[in-house]
């Protein structure tokens, strides 16, 4: 079942078109990666789809209802983590709440009880700033999860880790994911990241920007950590390589 | 280990040199004194500075009550309204433009120049002492805090957006915590501001505060109860910058724990 459709976006700026002509539809549970160059659009769409940006045309629906220019109601996570340095840990990760209009204690209470599951335990009365890059996506993922369960966009969420984190968050990251069920769209420019992540894979080429092919990755989760290294790995790479 | 000895004597001595060398002033200041190469009716020494200090203490406490109360009430009302200027400046862009460069014009204006002034309209009571302290404090916090709101990350305003946030919620939890530091720098400047501002407007009429008594005792000429108040508003200055360091410490805990991370 569709969880959230963008149909036909298109988007224009001073004139000539950013992105155009896109559709892309996330299943539940689903992990959908959007891969393309810098400068293609990728984070466009993303306002887009957040309801920070209205499109020219076309429509964005979550669960059948329509979205378009509404924030609030899918999440949203960027490759900053935008921790507030001022806020502990816990403030940080329940501020979705805080803002929706729960108690500052209610929101405490249920934020808290996740943290186990998301590693974050002892980090509670932490500031952001005592804590390593990787520990800190973990922290802004809960709070991107408890911002909306039912999808989350995640903007190049571990680009800015060096690569023996990253791939350690890339297990996290599907272990988590498959406790929690969060439909996740993701946009990354890493060939590697998107096959080990996704279920499905979006090219956004060209200028405008415009679905180019969509790829099903057909290795069933959870992955094993050798799929990185396997015979399907490298030809799902090589294909995607020929097409960019 | 003798390097070790040495790192830690050169921290000492790292510590301890503001100290040696304002010891050091004092004491040639106190030498020139004694052997009399500077009059002592010109310039006091130190040592009759601090008795002259020690003999008129509580009446100096008791100047410095009024000289007090005033500089917190212009404080305190110049804070206020130094914060309620920058909120509206940063909500209304034409008044940003409108109001900014008023506010630079009322800085460029000598206080020692308007003070005059205020007595002549507000009397000799504590009403234009409060009005000039509010005018010279209020400038360093609007600007303080404005910059602070600008500096404010944008793309948390934008997640905060996407959460659904109104503007409200957006100031609570970004712009205004953003600006903290900003803010205390600000405050930093205002709360000596605020004693000098009240010492000066208690200097051109009054009838209690430092600055009445300084200009009693300037006209009968004891230079060394001159001197002695004056390092006495030093003193209150310094000590109010501190008590100001540490409200910080207790409004940013965030920082501080940052200061000291990197320390370790």
């Amino acid at each position: 079942m569709n969880k959230l459709t963008a149909n036909n976006i298109t988007v224009s700026y001073e004139g000539s078109n950013i992105i155009e002509d896109i559709s892309i539809e996330l299943n539940k549970g689903e992990i959908v990666c959007i891969l393309g160059v810098s400068g293609v659009g990728k984070t466009t769409l993303f306002n887009v789809i957040s309801g920070l940006l209205i499109p020219d045309s076309g429509k964005v629906e979550l669960d059948g209802n329509d979205i378009t220019g509404k924030a609030g109601s899918v999440s949203y996570m960027l490759q900053k983590d935008l921790l507030l340095p001022y806020k502990t840990i816990l403030d940080n990760v329940s501020l979705p709440l805080v803002i929706r209009g729960e108690k500052k204690s209610k929101a405490r209470e249920i934020t808290i009880a996740y943290f186990e599951e998301f590693g974050l335990k002892g980090t509670e009365n932490k500031y952001p700033n005592q804590l390593s890059g990787g520990m800190r996506q973990r922290a802004a993922l809960l709070r991107t999860y408890l911002f909306s369960d039912q999808v989350a966009l995640l903007d190049e969420p571990f680009s800015a880790l060096d690569s023996i984190t990253k791939s350690n968050m890339h297990e996290w990251y599907l272990n988590v994911m498959d406790q929690i069920k969060l439909s996740s769209l993701l946009i990354t420019h890493d060939i590697n990241e998107a096959i080990i992540l996704a279920d499905r894979i979006y090219i956004l080429s060209g200028k405008p920007g415009k679905i180019k092919e969509e790829i099903i990755i057909k290795e069933e989760r959870p992955r094993s950590k050798d799929f990185s290294v396997s015979e399907e790995f490298m030809k799902y790479k090589k294909y995607i390589l020929s097409l960019l | 280990m003798y390097l070790l000895l040495t790192k830690k004597l050169l921290n000492i001595i790292n510590k301890i040199s503001p100290i040696l060398a304002i010891a050091l002033i004092l004491a040639v200041w106190q030498i020139l004194s004694l052997t009399g190469i500077v009059p002592k009716f010109m310039l006091p020494s130190p040592v009759d500075v601090l008795l002259a200090f020690i003999g008129d203490f509580p009446l100096l406490m008791s100047h410095a009550k009024t000289t007090l109360i005033e500089a917190f009430l212009g404080l305190t009302i110049g804070t206020a309204f130094g914060f309620v200027i920058a909120v509206i400046m940063d909500r209304f862009p034409i008044a940003y433009k409108s109001i900014y460069p008023i506010l630079v014009l009322t800085q460029t204006v000598p206080t020692v120049a308007i003070a005059p002034l205020l007595v002549l309209w507000l009397g000799y009571g504590i009403l234009p002492k409060i009005t000039l302290i509010v005018i010279t404090t209020f400038f360093p916090i609007a600007i303080g805090l404005l910059d602070g709101f600008r500096s404010a990350d944008p793309d948390a305003i934008n997640l905060l957006k996407a959460m659904g946030a109104n503007r409200a919620q957006c100031f609570l939890h970004i712009k205004l915590p953003s600006s903290m530091s900003h803010f205390f720098a600000g405050l930093r400047i205002s709360v000596s501001y605020s004693v000098v501002g009240a010492v000066v407007s208690e200097w051109l009429g009054g009838f209690t505060g430092l600055g009445v008594y300084m200009t009693r005792v300037r006209k009968s000429y004891s230079f060394d109860k001159m001197f002695a108040v004056i390092f006495f508003i030093s003193l209150i200055s310094l000590l109010l910058m501190f008590l100001t360091a540490k409200l910080k410490d207790v409004i940013m805990p965030w920082d501080k724990k940052k200061n000291k991370n990197e320390i370790n």
